[in-house]
């Protein structure tokens, strides 16, 4: 007797989902300056990048210090495609060179990865250190592919225009990139959900343990790294179209570096961690920097935070809260938060003084009167060093005190409701 | 004469100069529960490792169910249907104990490394997965992580592992280590319940486990098996009475 | 015949400068298991506080308080940084030391711009040492092989004549047992790491005005000393010693040949095609890469490194 199936529709998900497509498509909507619209770019591009790395720490357990090879390499590849594309000897849609830079990328990754993938730990590291130091120092020695210092340029503009679209305006290739971003983020996502995802998470945990119940952990750990270029490598061949030209900078361990900071501090116990930590860097880079040189200083003393304080990231941070949340406990931990979050303003205003006054204090030649916060000082007297340190002090020992009672409510609290 | 289902001929294993398993000639026949016992240090952790495949031997072969598996890696070796526990548990720590169970399974069943088709659709697996976890009791902790199970539970799902995949040997590594009596009781029905119609080579140091579960008992002294008989004739053995039980058994 | 002379020379002076660095390095990574991505840091810190002493003070002073300046923030990460990450691993560990490494760049930014700042030869030791047909070899360099050696000397003697020596010899294969021991091992761990850093900061100290003194001096260098430590093997100072004199030699003669493929096989290869890239390549061309090769090799052949005790 055959019995009938019924499944529900997971409302849920559809929910989730959706509402990711319906934000990415109406965000420009919302940021109409030209400057958000670049930003909104970026951010897409490094969310992928962010994921795809992702896939080799979080997920598999593998710390790698060159990913941006496999972006840059599909950067390259794709830009090639493009300059193909627009002398006529390539039929491949715009649309489609993304994909073209993700499948040379894997292929570089199935090359590399084989033999690279056999130990994890630190020799997985140094190794991808060297691979990315190599990439790197080989960008200068080939300039058929790698256009020597000025890089690889190319119009993204092919043909003429199918349905309107022709990706010269950047509000189509925001569109594209978003396009791609969904699709990217719906597959990752996906593929934690296979046998292969799954396989992955035990090989992280204990990779002896893996191969007693069957399976090769250096055969997971390839397939992973495999996948892992080939989104990188898709990463790579939007920020191509995107910025029309790939320079050495690309395969740099500066890119590689970024990617690591950038997933660590979003959080990569959870999956859209690194997408939060992509648009957080993201916005560091752009937009921060407009406002202080420091943008990065402060980047990295989040980072070490992070891994000193919060190992799980922001993602785990929003996480955690929310579960308080939805214990109806969080009211009692937010006037805590409101007093601790005061005191960290405070002692930012006071070191953000403190670094705008030596940063112009160090430069030669600097003006003796200065703009911070809105008002204007004059560096060479003790005065505005005196109030900003001050503040930091003051603002330091109040985030202390602030901090025992944070503690101990989030103690109390957790004790209620019990472990996770 | 049926093949045996492991057979390890004059296995020896060197760790430097030092010589931990001594010539071990054994053979545990298909569907019996076989106990190896000896004093501490006597190298019966070492020999499972030999025969999972974690170590090479030094010298010597292991044979399961005739065909020679010595020296190949530990998933081959598994993969032909051997399966074993750990002493010290050696779980999957940030995956659910149906987790656990459900990546035991996967291999055996045939998802290899697939990633095209999602894990919720694979029924038998997940099907298995949670027969066993009932098997073992773990019902109610499905989707607890599995280093937050207490010391039992997660003894209960090392077994678990080991027998998910249904593979006819099993292998367990003192399965009732540090366990109290009424848990040690628990384990043992566990055991002989998952282990039916399986041949079961089992490390143990509790006698009531040994006496209670096995069909045949292997002695293991300083490397060397000394005695191999039914239990009547191992309490009753002269030379395993001096070296391990003591003449009050 | 005297391009041979003083290349080695000059290979041998700037290897012995990278041992200084990457004993501090395995130390450092023997005692505690930390692969100290800060370490190329505080050679820079210790080449900025040269300067900035040699500016105010001298630069004799300067040699020799830069590196104890960097060697007591170095105890300082250790006591209040690296200790508190402990309990997290040693990925954590490692990714402390790697924003670390950040933090350090920024600062220097920060204080001294992004430009190169001029920390060069005192007038003492400014000149060539001896001049072989018309090539010198700089009495600078000579002062830095001379520092180096006197230094290791040094190391060597507290390692194997003073009690902490001792200790640290045994920690370097068998740290958990020298902690069985009862011997006062965060102690210990944070006169390590301060070591290890001083010695960075001497060779930062000594080699800034040999070398280029700017912001991006410890990305350039950083990555060479992992290299180093690696081929040598984790664990092994003998290793060090010799990869990081292999590795002085190589870079200093490879950027000065132009041998290649094309000249070797005596074959004319066009110009713009990629093969033809390949076969036109130099050695000098291809220096950049060498290291890394070498490295990437080292790992997939023989991952515990020439003389390595402990596989990586």
């Amino acid at each position: 007797m055959t019995t009938l199936r019924f499944r529900p529709l997971d409302v849920g998900r559809w929910f989730v989902w959706g509402t990711f497509a319906v934000t990415l498509a109406l965000l420009p909507l919302v940021f109409r300056q030209g400057f958000a619209l670049t930003l909104l770019c970026q951010m897409g591009i490094m969310i992928i990048f962010a994921l795809s790395y992702n896939m080799l720490l979080g997920q598999t357990g593998l710390l790698s210090f060159g990913h941006a090879v496999y972006m840059g390499l599909g950067a390259y590849f794709a830009i090639h495609a493009l300059g193909l594309a627009g002398a006529g000897r390539l039929m491949l849609p715009v649309t489609l060179v993304p994909l073209a830079g993700g499948v040379c990328a894997a292929l570089v990754g199935a090359l590399v990865g084989w033999v690279t993938t056999r130990r994890a730990g630190v020799a997985f590291a140094m190794i991808s250190l060297g691979i990315g130091e190599m990439v790197h120092a080989m960008s200068l020695m080939f300039p058929a592919f790698f256009g020597g210092e000025g890089g690889v340029s190319a119009d993204r503009v092919v043909g003429a225009p199918v349905l309107g679209i022709s990706y010269g305006p950047a509000i189509q290739v925001y569109y594209l990139i978003a396009f791609w971003t969904f699709i990217s983020v719906a597959a990752m996502f996906a593929l934690t959900r296979t046998p292969l995802g799954r396989i992955a998470n035990a090989v992280r945990d204990n990779p002896e343990r893996v191969e007693f119940i069957g399976y090769s952990a250096h055969a997971v750990r390839f397939r992973m790294f495999v996948l892992s270029a080939f989104f990188a490598g898709l990463a790579g061949g939007l920020a191509a179209i995107n910025y029309e030209i790939v320079t050495a900078e690309s395969v740099s361990t500066v890119r590689s570096g970024a990617v690591l900071l950038a997933a660590y501090i979003g959080g990569i116990g959870v999956f859209f961690g690194p997408a939060i930590g992509a648009v957080i860097f993201t916005y560091f880079q752009t937009a921060m920097s407009g406002i202080t040189k420091a943008w990065l200083l402060y980047l990295g003393l989040l980072f070490i935070a992070i891994v000193m304080f919060a190992p799980g990231g922001l993602a785990m941070i929003v996480l955690q809260n929310l579960r308080v949340l939805r214990a109806g406990r969080l009211g009692r931990l937010l006037p805590h938060y409101g007093w601790a979050a005061a005191a960290a303003l405070v002692a930012l205003a006071g070191f953000a003084g403190l670094v705008e006054l030596i940063y112009h204090t160090a430069a030669a030649g600097a003006a003796p009167e200065m703009r911070v916060f809105w008002t204007t000082v004059r560096p060479f007297e003790p005065g505005a060093w005196l109030v900003f340190a001050a503040l930091l002090a003051a603002g330091a020992t109040g985030y202390r005190a602030a901090w025992r009672r944070v503690r101990s409510a989030w103690d109390a609290v957790q004790r209620e409701i019990g472990p996770a | 004469m049926s093949t045996p289902a492991l057979r390890l001929e004059r296995v020896e294993k060197r760790f430097g100069k030092t010589r931990v398993i001594q010539g071990v000639d054994l053979e545990v026949r298909r569907g019996e529960r076989h106990a190896i016992i000896g004093p501490n240090g006597a190298g019966k952790s070492t020999l499972f490792n030999l025969i999972s495949g974690r170590h090479p031997v030094s010298g010597g072969r292991i044979l399961l169910g005739g065909a020679d598996i010595t020296g190949e890696t530990p998933y081959r070796i598994n993969r032909r249907g051997l399966a074993r526990s750990f002493q010290v548990t050696n779980l999957f720590g940030n995956l659910s104990a149906f987790d656990n169970l459900r990546c035991a399974v996967l291999w055996s069943r045939g998802y290899r490394y697939a990633f095209w088709r999602p894990l919720a659709g694979a029924r038998d697996a997940n099907q298995r997965a949670d027969q066993v976890l009932e098997e073992i009791g773990l019902a109610r902790r499905r989707d607890t992580l599995a280093a937050v199970l207490s010391y039992a539970e997660q003894r209960a799902l090392e077994i678990g592992i080991a027998i998910a995949g249904g593979a006819d040997v099993i292998l367990l590594d003192e399965p009732t280590a540090g366990m109290n009596r009424a848990e040690t009781a628990a384990a043992m029905a566990l055991i002989r319940r998952v282990t039916e119609g399986k041949t079961l080579v089992m490390v143990e140091h509790d006698m009531n486990v040994v006496f209670g579960l096995a069909d045949r008992i292997s002695v293991l002294v300083y490397g060397e098996v000394i005695a191999t008989g039914t239990p009547a004739e191992i309490r009753a053995n002269r030379r395993v009475q001096e070296a391990y039980l003591g003449h009050a058994a | 015949m005297e391009f041979l002379v003083i290349q080695t020379l000059n290979g041998l002076s700037y290897g012995l400068l990278l041992f200084l660095l990457s004993a501090g390095l395995t130390l450092i990574f023997s005692m505690m298991g930390v692969l100290n991505f800060a370490h190329a840091s505080f050679y820079m810190v210790g080449a900025y506080f040269g300067y900035q002493i040699t500016r105010w003070i001298g630069f004799w002073p300067g040699v020799v308080l830069a590196p104890l300046l960097v060697g007591i923030i170095g105890m300082l990460v250790e006591r209040y940084g690296l200790r508190a990450v402990h309990k997290h691993g040693h990925v954590a560990e490692l990714l402390f030391t790697f924003g670390l490494a950040y933090l350090i760049e920024e600062a220097v930014h920060l204080i001294w711009g992004r430009a190169a700042v001029d920390y060069s030869v005192p007038a003492s030791l400014d000149g060539a040492l001896f001049t072989l047909f018309g090539s010198s070899f700089p009495l600078y360099r000579a002062f830095m092989a001379a520092t180096a050696i006197a230094m290791l000397g040094a190391i060597y003697l507290v390692l194997t004549r003073t009690r902490t020596g001792l200790v640290i010899q045994a920690a370097l294969s068998h740290p958990q047992m020298v902690e069985a021991l009862g011997h006062n091992v965060p102690r210990v761990f944070m006169l390590t790491f301060g070591g290890g850093s001083a010695l960075a900061g001497l060779a930062g100290a000594v080699g800034g005005p040999a070398f280029v003194t700017d912001p991006g001096m410890a990305a350039a260098i950083g990555p060479i000393v992992f290299v180093i430590v690696v081929v040598g093997g984790l664990g092994s100072l003998a290793g060090a010693f010799i990869a990081s004199v292999l590795i002085g030699l190589l870079q200093t003669f490879s950027v000065a040949l132009n041998w290649s493929l094309a000249g070797l096989l005596d074959i004319a290869a066009p110009a713009d095609t990629f093969l033809g890239e390949v076969l036109n390549l130099t050695l000098a061309q291809a220096a950049p890469m060498l290291p890394y090769l070498i490295m990437v090799l080292m790992l997939i052949v023989r991952p515990r490194g020439l003389m390595g005790t402990r596989e990586t």
